[in-house]
């Protein structure tokens, strides 16, 4: 939980807050620095929310920026004015310009919460459309591009990548308008007492840029490592919890101890140098306003007569000089994060360049009822990536049959089964169903028409009801009872606490991994396919939900065409139609007890299975 | 009232909280602290150099032209020396702060590893590790961050009486306003940090919920795509995302609020000690030199009392977090587990387990079960799920403490052994095989003293040789997330051979073949009959490891059901079919 404060920029790390740190380089897009006008005119592009009301928000902030720069200035004026003038104090003049100030404060303050709530309503209703976007974008992506390595990636996207377009928008992008306004409404005012002067204030601030980017580049590394060691000690303490019975049975405590002491310690020195480059900008800043303040006290007093300047000119120039600090310091301190910012917003847009794969047909075909036939025709697929993972299958599956598909890991009989269900097209050859090319069937046809039922059983987490209920639209809790009651399952709904309003937890967890296929399966008999697709569990289920699970699957695929990706051998001696996969190929097919006379690959295996049980 | 009370022992716990950390770093704090005041007062005294640039260097410089080059130097020099004394300041108080916060945790945390080492396992058991871990890490932030602002408030404690005194000289009046002005601002700034932490959190809350929503969309893409389900998904989505859109507008509109007012205010202080001072100038008790320092004053002491005024906020919240971390703290670790002598000198042991009766918080898990395993038998342990298989091993690694019973080895009772003979005698494979990330060897050997030579022979036992020899390093190969990932099966014969290293005399394998092929697993079991005389107790789920086995101890409802040979068992109903089950789910490909 960590702080969402919104805290002004130099309280931050007073308060311990540590600078918000984003991975620039957490992948392929590190080196793109990307230049900030690109980045824009795609944002604006992909995000027409922006520039609704652009205008009507910029002049208001540029009002309510101006009116912060008003107010310190109007004080100095009074002071200017109403004490130093020649004649000592005017009060008449300094009472009426109180008042005013105070007008022009209470005028402020309304102005900036009306800018305020626009801004904020406008840039998270701008983010709430990208993210959602973007991840409509990625649902739309082919099942090649959720490989596992990459899933990570693409949640970072519409998360972590979105918040910190969120966190920039909250001060960094506000910080942005009414500093910049600030600062060059003061070097204005300053260079109308006296243009000679102003250049000597930019000229000893001009280094500050360089010093402030190259601490807070430091400060962003050794952050990094900071997070890395942080996340070693967490590493560490995982082991020693997650291990308690090991440690404590094998008497492996003062190793653990050791390895955890050497984390802490070095997360220790880490924070500490870490923080050095934090407690290193307050000297630095402090330095270059001093030297601000000094030198125009100096170049002023040398040469002021020259310019025509007065005494009340110079202590309004001094005054002015003051003023300028803080905006510098935010503004040095806001760089770092724009340039995350900018990063971040270009990482979310250039998902919305990865190309889609799978295109759904306008009009596309429907399926008939009932059991479907399949006929698979010089079928080849290979990932982006990579070699080629099935190559040149043919196969014909007549309608209503109940067909096994073997072999071991990385033959490619998962992918043969993706393909009939279309998470990814096929690189060459063809699929027909019920005599209808694949990739011309209508979406809708297909998902009622087509059901699998994946190896993991993944469930949302919601109720078992709703998980089976969505299989079709407009399915009440009564229908969802009778699929269960269809698979001989009603006694198993009973066991559950609250029956099929269970809440199944996150992915299905707190089901067993047959139990979360059970419900899968009833799924499935809503949905009423013509074409079953099973990928069997391989950990294991225990004996009660396995009897259930089989004795479901047969009630389930009466009158369907029922494929399964078998890990057991009971399941294939049960089919009608063994497919064995080898290297990307069907190397044999037929009945269990043809293959068994064939000795061949399925032979062997089938061999060791009985001689070590028997 | 009543809150009243409440806030009042928060603030004495979080001066606890303070105390605690001042005890442990206490040179950091007073480093830390000095710089804060030095921040302080240099800061007081550039409005005194300022004035002194101003009246002797300025207004001269610039009105009568007669202004001494030394006098300008001077000045330089003051405010730029100032200017440096106010920075050492504020790096002393930023970079020992860091120091003492930082030291602080470590040593924390540190008291919170031993804790998590050295109690019992039933603290463990009662508590999930997502919560031991949250106390290593977000409580142990929030515990220590009070202490960030606690210098810099010391430091405006010390600014704000410099500040007072200096006003109380000028006129008391304006001192008066002061004395009015901060609280307020003070208390503003409390009023805001209360208000905005219900919405804030609800962002939190909604970002969390939205990203879990977006992992869980991710994770079962497949069923997502192959249901067609992407519409309801992307449904989702908007509702949960607008959930962080209408908090975070929430926050927007109270920040609105606040922020321009937080920040108005000091200037409005300002411009009423200018209507003030004019008044008093004009009834001719203030000058006008006193009015602007006055005025000065008021300017440095806006931003210090912003940082108090959090830190009284934070300090709570920090109180809570450490109240969670204290609660593992205060927890009395166990007493040794054995506290007895005895050795075992026999070569191969019996096993005697009577009247063993084990509670789990008030919950009766096993009841006067009673088994005898021979020296050298194997004996298979079968129960339907939930029976209390695991308890067992638990007992028998010295985990957990029977309420009722004794077990003994060799005639000796175990918690009679002492610890030295009790960890070379008995040793138990566990049903999850967790693996560290470090080297092979490590992972077998853990921290005991054996060679090479010994770690090789316990892999080949356990069938794991073949597999580690054509890794790269060997058994010097680091698994993890950084090294090597093995199989399910691989894993479980790695901590497999960790158990059978030194040649235990009793071994108590809970389940952990069931992800090693049937093949392995019997060359395994004959390996271990054939080269020791080891008395193996076996916790099995599958028809073909219960064959292997000399004897079955069959447990059901709490309790022994029957004890046997397979052939005998099976005319046991239950027994029977539970088994049958077993044979169904079959051998997998």
């Amino acid at each position: 939980m960590k702080s969402e404060r919104p805290v002004h920029q130099s309280t931050r790390g007073e308060i311990g807050h540590e600078p918000p740190v984003v991975d620039l380089l957490d992948d392929e897009t590190q080196d793109q620095r990307t230049a900030a006008l690109t980045v824009l005119r795609r944002g604006l592009e992909v995000s027409p929310e922006l520039r609704s009301g652009a205008a009507i928000t910029v002049a208001m902030a540029l009002i309510v920026a101006s009116g912060s720069l008003a107010i310190p200035i109007l004080i100095q004026q009074i002071l200017d004015k109403g004490l130093n003038s020649s004649g000592g104090l005017d009060s008449g003049f300094i009472y009426s310009s109180c008042i005013i100030a105070l007008l022009i404060i209470s005028f402020v303050i309304i102005a900036q919460r009306a800018t305020y709530n626009r801004l904020v309503k406008v840039a998270e209703t701008t983010i709430l459309e990208l993210r959602i976007r973007v991840f409509s974008h990625l649902q739309r992506l082919s099942l090649a591009d959720h490989l596992e390595a990459r899933k990570g990636i693409l949640t970072a996207r519409v998360t972590s990548d979105i918040e910190t377009l969120s966190q920039f928008a909250q001060w960094g992008a506000i910080a942005w308008v009414v500093d910049s306004v600030i600062i060059v409404g003061t070097l204005t005012v300053m260079a109308i007492y006296s243009w000679q002067l102003t250049l000597v204030v930019i000229a000893i601030y001009i280094p500050i840029v360089p010093i402030l980017k190259a601490i807070q580049r430091q400060q962003f590394l050794k952050y990094r490592e900071v997070r890395d060691a942080v996340s070693e000690t967490m590493g560490q303490v995982s082991e020693a919890v997650m291990a308690a019975p090991v440690i404590r049975s094998y008497g492996y405590q003062e190793t653990v101890r050791a390895k955890l002491e050497t984390a802490n310690q070095n997360q220790f020195t880490r924070q500490i140098k870490a923080h050095k480059f934090f407690a290193l900008l307050a000297p630095v800043m402090d330095f270059f306003s001093a030297m601000a303040i000094g030198g125009v006290i100096v170049v002023g007093s040398l040469f002021g007569p020259e310019m025509g300047l007065s005494s009340g000119e110079m202590i309004a120039f001094v005054f002015l000089t003051t003023v300028l600090i803080a905006p510098i310091w935010e503004l040095g301190e806001v760089l770092d994060q724009t340039q995350t910012a900018l990063a971040g917003w270009w990482k979310v847009l250039s998902v919305l360049d990865i190309p889609i794969e799978i295109e759904e047909p306008p009009n596309g075909e429907t399926f008939p009822d009932g059991a479907l036939d399949v006929e698979v025709q010089d079928l080849q697929f290979s990932y982006r990536t990579g070699g080629p993972v099935l190559k040149n299958i043919n196969c014909g599956i007549p309608a209503g049959i109940n067909v096994a598909v073997v072999g071991a890991t990385g033959s490619g009989k998962t992918t043969f089964v993706k393909l009939l269900t279309r998470l990814a097209d096929p690189t060459g050859g063809s699929i027909a169903i019920s005599g209808l090319r694949l990739s011309e069937v209508d979406t809708e046809s297909r998902h009622r028409s087509i059901q699998m039922v994946p190896q993991d059983g993944f469930l949302f987490n919601e109720t078992i009801a709703e998980n089976v209920a969505f299989a079709k639209s407009g399915s009440s809790p009564s229908d969802v009872e009778e699929a269960f009651h269809a698979l001989d399952l009603r006694w198993w709904i009973e066991t559950l606490p609250e029956g099929i309003q269970t809440q199944v937890g996150p992915r299905g967890e707190r089901l067993s991994v047959g139990e979360r296929q059970l419900v899968a399966l009833a799924r499935a008999q809503l949905a009423n396919p013509g074409l079953l697709i099973l990928d069997e569990a391989t950990s294991a289920v225990d004996p009660e939900t396995e009897v259930a699970l089989v004795s479901a699957l047969d009630r389930l695929s009466e009158g369907r065409t029922t494929i399964s990706v078998a890990h057991r051998l009971s399941t294939a001696e049960r089919a009608d139609l063994v497919l064995v996969f080898d290297g990307g190929e069907i190397v044999e097919s037929g009945h269990h007890l043809q293959l068994v006379d064939n000795a061949g690959v399925y032979a062997a295996l089938f061999e060791s299975w009985v001689g070590n049980t028997q | 009232m009543k809150f009243k009370k409440k806030q009042r022992t928060h603030l004495r716990r979080g001066l606890t909280l303070i105390w605690r950390s001042i005890r442990i770093r206490p040179g950091s704090h007073a480093i830390a602290i000095t710089g804060a005041c030095l921040f302080s007062l240099a800061a007081v005294a550039l409005t005194r150099v300022l004035g002194y640039a101003t009246d002797d260097v300025i207004i001269p410089a610039l009105d009568e032209d007669a202004v001494s080059n030394r006098a300008i130097w001077i000045a330089l020099s003051l405010i730029v020396g100032v200017g440096l004394i106010r920075g050492l300041g504020a790096f002393l108080r930023r970079y020992f702060l860091a120091g003492a916060r930082y030291g602080t945790e470590l040593v924390w945390r540190r008291q919170l590893f031993n804790q998590y080492l050295n109690l019992p396992m039933t603290f463990h058991r009662s508590r999930s590790a997502g919560e031991l871990l949250a106390h290593a890490d977000n409580d142990m932030m929030i515990a220590s961050l009070a202490l960030m602002p606690f210098a810099f408030t010391v430091g405006t404690f010390f600014l704000a009486i410099i500040a007072l005194i200096n006003l109380l000289l000028i006129h008391p009046l304006i001192a008066l306003m002061a004395l009015v002005l901060f609280p307020l601002l003070a208390g503003m700034n409390q009023v805001y940090s209360r208000k905005i932490v219900a919405p804030a959190s609800a962002v939190q809350e909604a970002v969390g919920n939205t990203s879990a929503l977006v992992h869980e969309s991710f994770d079962g893409i497949m069923v997502v795509k192959s249901l067609g389900r992407s519409e309801q998904e992307i449904e989702r989505i908007r509702e949960s995302a607008n959930q962080i859109r209408d908090h975070r507008i929430d926050v927007g509109r109270l920040r609105a609020i606040f922020e321009p007012a937080i920040f108005a205010l000091p200037n409005i202080g300002v411009i009423f000690l200018l209507m003030v001072g004019t008044w008093l100038v004009d009834q001719g008790s203030l000058s006008i030199g006193e009015l602007v320092s006055a005025i000065a004053l008021f300017g440095i002491l806006a931003f210090p009392m912003r940082i108090a005024g959090i830190f009284f906020e934070e300090l709570p919240r920090s109180v809570v977090a450490l109240d969670r971390i204290d609660r593992i703290l205060e927890l009395e670790s166990s007493p040794p587990q054995s506290v007895g002598e005895n050795v075992i000198d026999t070569s191969s042991v019996s096993l005697s387990i009577q009247g063993l009766q084990v509670h789990h918080d008030d919950h009766l898990i096993l009841d006067s079960v009673n088994f005898e395993v021979d020296p050298g038998e194997i004996v298979a342990i079968v129960g339907p799920t939930g029976v209390g298989k695991s308890t067992i091993a638990d007992l028998i690694a010295g985990l957990q403490e029977p309420t009722n019973g004794r077990i003994l080895i060799d005639g000796v009772p175990l918690n009679s052994l002492n610890a030295q003979a009790r960890k070379k005698c008995i040793a138990v494979a566990f049903q999850e095989s967790f693996l560290f990330a470090d080297t092979i060897r490590e992972n077998i050997a853990l921290g005991r003293s054996y060679d090479d030579t010994e770690v090789v022979e316990a892999l080949k036992v356990a069938q794991a040789f073949e597999f580690i020899q054509e890794l790269p390093n060997g058994i010097h190969s680091v698994l993890g997330e950084r090294g090597v990932t093995l199989s399910g099966g691989q894993r479980q014969r790695i901590t497999l051979a960790r158990a059978l290293v030194g040649s235990p005399k009793l071994l108590f394998l809970d389940d952990s073949t069931s992800s090693v092929d049937p093949l392995i697993e019997k060359k395994i079991l004959g390996n271990l009959r054939q080269t020791a005389n080891v008395t193996l107790l076996i916790v099995a789920h599958r028809l073909s490891t219960i064959k292997l086995a000399d004897r079955i101890v069959f447990l059901n409802e709490r309790n022994v059901e029957g004890v046997g040979t397979h052939e005998e068992m099976m005319h046991l109903p239950t027994y029977a079919s539970l088994v049958k089950a077993y044979d169904n789910t079959g051998s997998t490909l």
